[in-house]
Formats: C-alpha cells, structure tokens, sequence
C-alpha cells in the first residue's frame, strides 16, 4: 500500500499482469509489510475485530435472506421462521447476536490499546480519525440491527434514541420524522433501519480498508512508542504476525463459542421476546451494553438538549484525542502519571457502564439514604453517573492536555528493539502493561 | 501464556461490567427450582415435557395460545414426542394423533365457506380465541400471553412459571385489598401500597387476572405420576422451556463438538505461533 514494494514477478503471466494490474504486487506487499517485533497480544485485536466483520457480514447476508422488514412479520421471522424452521437458522443468528457484542468487546480493548499506547499521535492521526468513524458507524449499525427481532426492546429502545434527536430546536423535528418515515416509530421505520443495517456494514468495510491503508503509510506503532529506526526492529507480518493473530482470534473464538452455544441469552433483555407493542411501555427501557455508558452520561443530565449534547461530546471527545494529547513520549510505559489517571478513566466509563443499566433513582450503597442534591439523593445512580461524566470529560479536557506539559516521563529507550533485548526491562507493573511480561 | 491470561482477564472484565444486574424488589425471587436442562450437558427429560404437554393440553391451552408451535415440532429431535423410528415428525403417529384432536378454521376448497377441519402435523397450534378483544372480553380484560416463548419472556424462566402457578394466591395476608377479578401472587411484579391498609409496609408482589389454575388431580398422567400441584406445574414449566428453546439438545451438541474442535486447534495453532518465533527476539 504504500513505502518500497519488494515483489519481484517470477513468471511471464506474473509479470505481464504486474504490469497491467499488480494485483500480486499488491497481496504480496501486504503479506511482507515490516511489522515491528515486539507487538504484544493487545495489538492482535485488529486481526479479532477484522474476524469480528467477516462473521457479522456472512451471518447477516444469510439472515436477511429469510427476515421479514415488516411490523406485522419481522417478530415471526425472526423468532418462529429463523429459529425453528431454518436449517441451523438458530446459529446463524445466535452468531449474528452475540456477534455485535463480540465485535463491541474487541473495539473497546483495540481503542483502549490505541491510547494507552499513544497509537493516535502524529503520523498516525488519520488512522485514528477513521478508526473513530468506524466506531460510530458500529453504533450506529448495531443499534439499527437491535430493533430488527421488533421485540418490546427494538421498538422501545428505537423510540427513546430517536427521540432524543428531537431535542434539537428547529430542526429535531423534522429529523426524527424522516428517520422514523412518520409521526411514529411504524412500519417505514422499520424498513429503513433494515436497509441501513444492511448498507452499513459495507461502508464498515470501505473504511476499514482506508484504515488498513493509513495504518500501512506510517506503519504500526509498538508497545514502546519508539519509531522503527532499522530493518532490524521489524519482521514481516507474514508469517510472525499471521501466525499470532491466528492464535489470539482462535482464543477470542473459544469465548465467542461458549456464548453462542452455552450462554447464548446473556445479552438478551427478556422483553425482547414479546413482541413490539406501543400501547404498553416496558418497565426499564435499558440499551445494549455497548451503549450504556453513553446512556448514563445523557441521563446524568437534567436537562435533555444539553444531555444529548454530552452525549454526542463524550464520542467527539475520543476523536479530538491527539490533539488534546501534547505529551512527546507515545507510549504509556514511560508516563507513570498519565498511567494512573488512564485507568482511573476506564473504571469511569465501567462505572457509567453500570450506572446506564439501573434505574436513575437506585442507590448505589443499598439501604444507604443521603441527602437529595439537584433532583437526586447523593447515593443515586445519577448522581454516581454526574461524578463518572465529570471525571470523563475532566480527563479529555483538562488532565490529558496538563499532564503533557507538566509530567515527567521516564527515559524513552533509543530504539524499540532494546527493552526486547534486556527482555523487558523498562516494563512497568499494571493489568495492562503485564502482557509485556514475557511468556 | 501470562500475556494470554491476562488477555482473557481483561475480556471477563469487561463483560462482567457490562452485564446490567437489576435488583428487583417489587416482587419475590422465583422458586428455586433444579431443571434437568441445567448446565453445559443437561437435556430435557422426556417424560416430563409429555407429562407438561399434557398439562398445557389440558388445563393452559383453554386461555392461552401457542402460535409458534406447530404439531410437526411435538415430534423434532429433543421434543416430547420424539420417536427415532420416525426421524420425519410428520409421520409419527403421536404427533398425527394430537392434530387430529384439534380443529383448525379453514375454508371449505369447493365453497370458500368458513369451516373447521382436524388438523394435521403441519398446522399450528390453534387460538383458543378468535381475537385479542375476544380473549380480554373472556378473562376480565387481561390477555392471556402467548407460551411459545413465555419461558425467555420472563425473568427466572420457567422457574419464574413455576413460582407464579404454585404461589399460593388464594391466601391473600389479611390488610390487603384484592380487586374484583384479580389474584394476588408474591411472584408477580407491581406495587400494591395503595390496595395495602395493614401494619408495615406493603407485601411484595402483585395481582394476576389468572386464577390458580393448577388444583391436585387436575391431570391424570399417563406414566403414573402423582399429579400434585408441584409436579403439574414443574412440568408445565418445563415443557414451555422447550417451547421457547425446541433447538436446545442440538445446540449444546454441537457446541461440544464446537469447543473440542476449538481447543485443539487453538493448541497447534499455538504450536506453530511457538515454533515461527523461535530464536527470534521480541
């Protein structure tokens, strides 16, 4: 894709073609790309989430062959026709379900990566932005596929999300009429959720290709940070990281496995087997776990405009990052204090994760009553999601552009290959510097 | 292998956090009941979904449709009426012989007149009204739910099934106001602090329009079994586990084969991984 190609044509039709459509040159790059050797597994979840795609995109092509886009059949389709009648049609779609939540686990432990490794500062911002866009486009992709079964959950949760565009003055109105294609989430809502859940995943696929592509311009980043200075700090992808790739998906689809096949409900609300009813509400209308951090942040604030706002702030927050990141040194391995306040800021977001699926007015502490401060009592789920909201932005912010001036970092190595050397030397202790440990 | 650990650690994590637990107090926690489809192996026993059909045939399916369920289904691989002689379920005579019970509306092919027909293993089972408004008009304006995925609808399951039709709801505690047409059951989620005159705060649980359906000797079972309340409604409940999950015997065998297949390959896989990174420092 991109630097010296070091294919040389071996046959007539090989060269022939290479120099009409270098097809082969272009496979063949891709399979000697230099790759830096001391990658770790955390870097494997590109190869998972690619994995992740392909499931999704063949389970739904077949999915869709027997799915009725209709208020009066999807629920039938879905759950009688796919279910029981189709031929192993229960696997197809307990894949394509658990599926989403796999894909959404890998997404979250790949970003997480990025940062604390600092994969998003300069060359490497276009890759990121894409990779954010990628992000919002799953979001989007597996909301719209949340609502297909048109159980009380799709019908619901597609009502509360589409709503909350009509928060917007002036133009919310009209927005949330086009997307439900009425005055109601119906029938035409129904239908053209179904036909960007099937578009969707192509343009995933399109900008996965401009993330690969961005990624093979500067090449990949390391657990060190450190640039790649010689040949001798990298090897081909192929077969070193073929290989563990290989190995890290067929783990990831061990877990995949056993949801599928063993646990294949847990992240099935029970409403969801009743089907769509817009006369009765369900008692807790809660998002897909993926979603609910953000479901807590725009519950924690009173008002529903601002709240969509922080919402909608808390995505761009993520794709502002290495700008808002000036430290020089890349990886977190070398910034101690930058460490610390990052995994506080992933127990944040596990927090909001938590505080999105309980009823705003639940306690956090049972049986413990405190003050009621701003609508809530202290010891609320909101108030527990407004300190969690806090720290989330407070981290964006103002600590990550602080800590970059103000921190001192620890020696940077002078090329990626001498803590591989020393076996680790300069490797700091934490859950998610361990994988460094050798093993 | 610790990079592996940790790795999977980290995934376990993530989705322990994400599954939202909800603490409901409105109501009691179902029964504890144990189910011979627990667990990674368990299967449905045979007899007892038989004797749940029987239940369901007899007593349920006066108020409550099974729409999902056709008569084939009764004899599938893991169902009631499986019979390996006959790996076509539409030739089993069990099944053929339920069908036949039932009459099914249809249209007479020569008239186009409304008619009834006996049904055949490929009908499914009947409405026991001909509409929504008509089934409310029958049970004091509550709408008896569909049972083919009752059991997955409600949270606890089948056990939640059990606890609702053995919770004694004749025996209401004193203080306690029950509405004309209603029947108060501590399984059942609500709020009765207005309906409440009694000392303390109000008990938990709910109405339900249904009334105990299930009484001792309501159902003769074929096998011989004592048809208590308690073994009327574990069976009950059982079966319509099966209605809601008919694939579940041959999802976990093939997810047994699935997960030894899995292991072993992840195993050389990790052998190749080993031995392409040998004597190469990274």
């Amino acid at each position: 894709m991109s630097g010296p190609s070091t294919y040389e044509p071996k046959s007539a039709i090989e060269r022939w073609l290479d120099s009409r459509l270098p097809i082969i040159r272009f496979g063949a790059d891709l399979m000697s790309f230099p790759t830096p050797r001391n990658l770790n597994y955390w870097y494997t979840f590109g190869g998972i989430l690619t994995f992740c795609l392909g499931v999704q995109i063949v389970t739904g092509i077949v999915l869709a062959m027997h799915y009725d886009p209709s208020g009066a059949g999807a629920f039938i389709s879905v759950e009688q026709h796919i279910m029981r009648d189709v031929n192993y049609g229960w696997l197809i779609r307990g894949l394509h379900a658990n599926g989403a939540s796999m894909f959404f686990l890998a997404v979250y432990l790949h970003i997480l990566r990025g940062i604390y490794y600092g994969s998003y500062k300069a060359p490497r911002e276009v890759l990121w932005l894409l990779g954010c866009v990628i992000y919002v486009l799953m979001m989007m992709t597996a909301f719209m596929g949340y609502v297909l079964p048109w159980g009380q959950m799709s019908f619901w949760g597609a009502k509360v999300i589409t709503n909350l565009l009509g928060a917007f003055p002036v133009i919310g109105k009209p927005i949330t009429t086009l997307l439900w294609g009425g005055f109601a989430v119906d029938d035409p809502t129904l239908n053209r959720f179904f036909s960007l859940h099937y578009l969707l995943p192509f343009v995933i696929a399109a900008v996965v290709g401009l993330h690969i592509w961005a990624l093979h311009v500067p090449g990949n980043n390391n657990p060190t940070g450190v640039n790649v200075k010689s040949k001798e700090d990298t090897l081909a992808f192929h077969p070193y990281y073929t290989v563990k790739d290989g190995f890290a998906i067929t783990v990831f689809m061990i877990m995949f496995a056993l949801f599928v096949f063993y646990l294949p409900e847990s992240f099935v609300k029970t409403d969801n087997y009743i089907p769509a009813n817009p006369l009765v509400t369900p008692a807790h209308i809660v998002p897909e776990w993926y979603l609910l951090p953000f479901y807590a942040i725009l519950r924690a604030i009173p008002d529903k405009l601002t709240g969509v706002l922080a919402l909608a702030g808390a995505i761009v927050m993520v794709f502002l990052l290495p700008w808002l990141d000036r430290s020089k040194v890349r990886s977190m391995r070398y910034r101690p204090t930058a460490r610390i306040y990052f995994f506080f800021w992933i127990l944040a977001c596990l927090a909001l994760g938590w505080c999105g699926g309980q009823e705003p007015q639940g306690h956090v502490i049972p049986g413990l009553i405190g003050p009621t401060f701003i609508d809530y009592d202290i010891n609320s789920v909101t108030w527990l999601s407004r300190i969690g909201a806090i720290y989330y932005f407070t981290y964006f912010l103002i600590i990550t552009p602080l800590l970059g001036m103000l921190e001192k970092p620890l020696p940077v190595p002078d090329s990626l290959y001498t803590p591989v050397l020393g076996h680790g030397a300069a490797a700091p202790a934490g859950a998610v510097a361990a994988p460094e440990k050798e093993g | 292998m610790m990079r592996g650990l940790s790795f999977l650690a980290a995934c376990a994590a993530v989705l322990c956090a994400a599954a939202p637990a909800f603490a409901d107090s409105t109501q009691l926690a179902p029964k504890d009941v144990h189910w011979s489809f627990e667990g990674p192996f368990g299967t449905y026993d045979q007899a007892q979904l038989q004797r749940g059909y029987k239940v369901y045939r007899e007593v349920c399916s006066s108020c409550h449709s099974m729409n999902m369920v056709a008569f084939r289904n009764l004899g599938d691989k893991g169902a009631p009426f499986w019979n390996p002689k006959y790996p076509n379920p539409n030739d089993n005579p069990v099944v053929k012989a339920i069908a036949a019970d039932y009459q099914i509306p249809d249209i007479d092919s020569e008239t186009g007149e409304p008619i009834k027909r006996p049904g055949t293993s490929a009908d499914y089972f009947p409405n026991p009204f001909p509409n929504p408004v008509a089934a409310r008009a029958a049970n004091g304006g509550a709408l008896p739910p569909d049972m083919s995925l009752l059991a997955h609808a409600r949270e606890g399951g089948p056990a939640y099934i059990y606890s609702i039709v053995t919770g004694d709801s004749s025996t209401a505690p004193a203080g306690l106001t029950v509405p004309d047409g209603k029947y108060y059951d501590p399984y059942i989620a609500g709020d009765l602090t207005s309906y409440w005159k009694g000392r303390g705060p109000a008990p938990r649980g709910g109405f339900i329009a249904m009334p105990p359906p299930l009484v001792e000797g309501r159902v003769q079972f074929d096998d011989g079994t004592t048809s208590t309340v308690e073994h009327e409604a574990r069976d009950v409940a059982a079966f319509l586990e099966w209605a809601s999950d008919p694939k579940m015997e041959e999802r976990k065998q093939l997810g047994l084969a699935v997960m030894i297949f899995l292991l072993l390959y992840s195993g050389l896989v990790y052998g190749a991984y080993r031995r392409v990174w040998r004597g190469v420092a990274h």
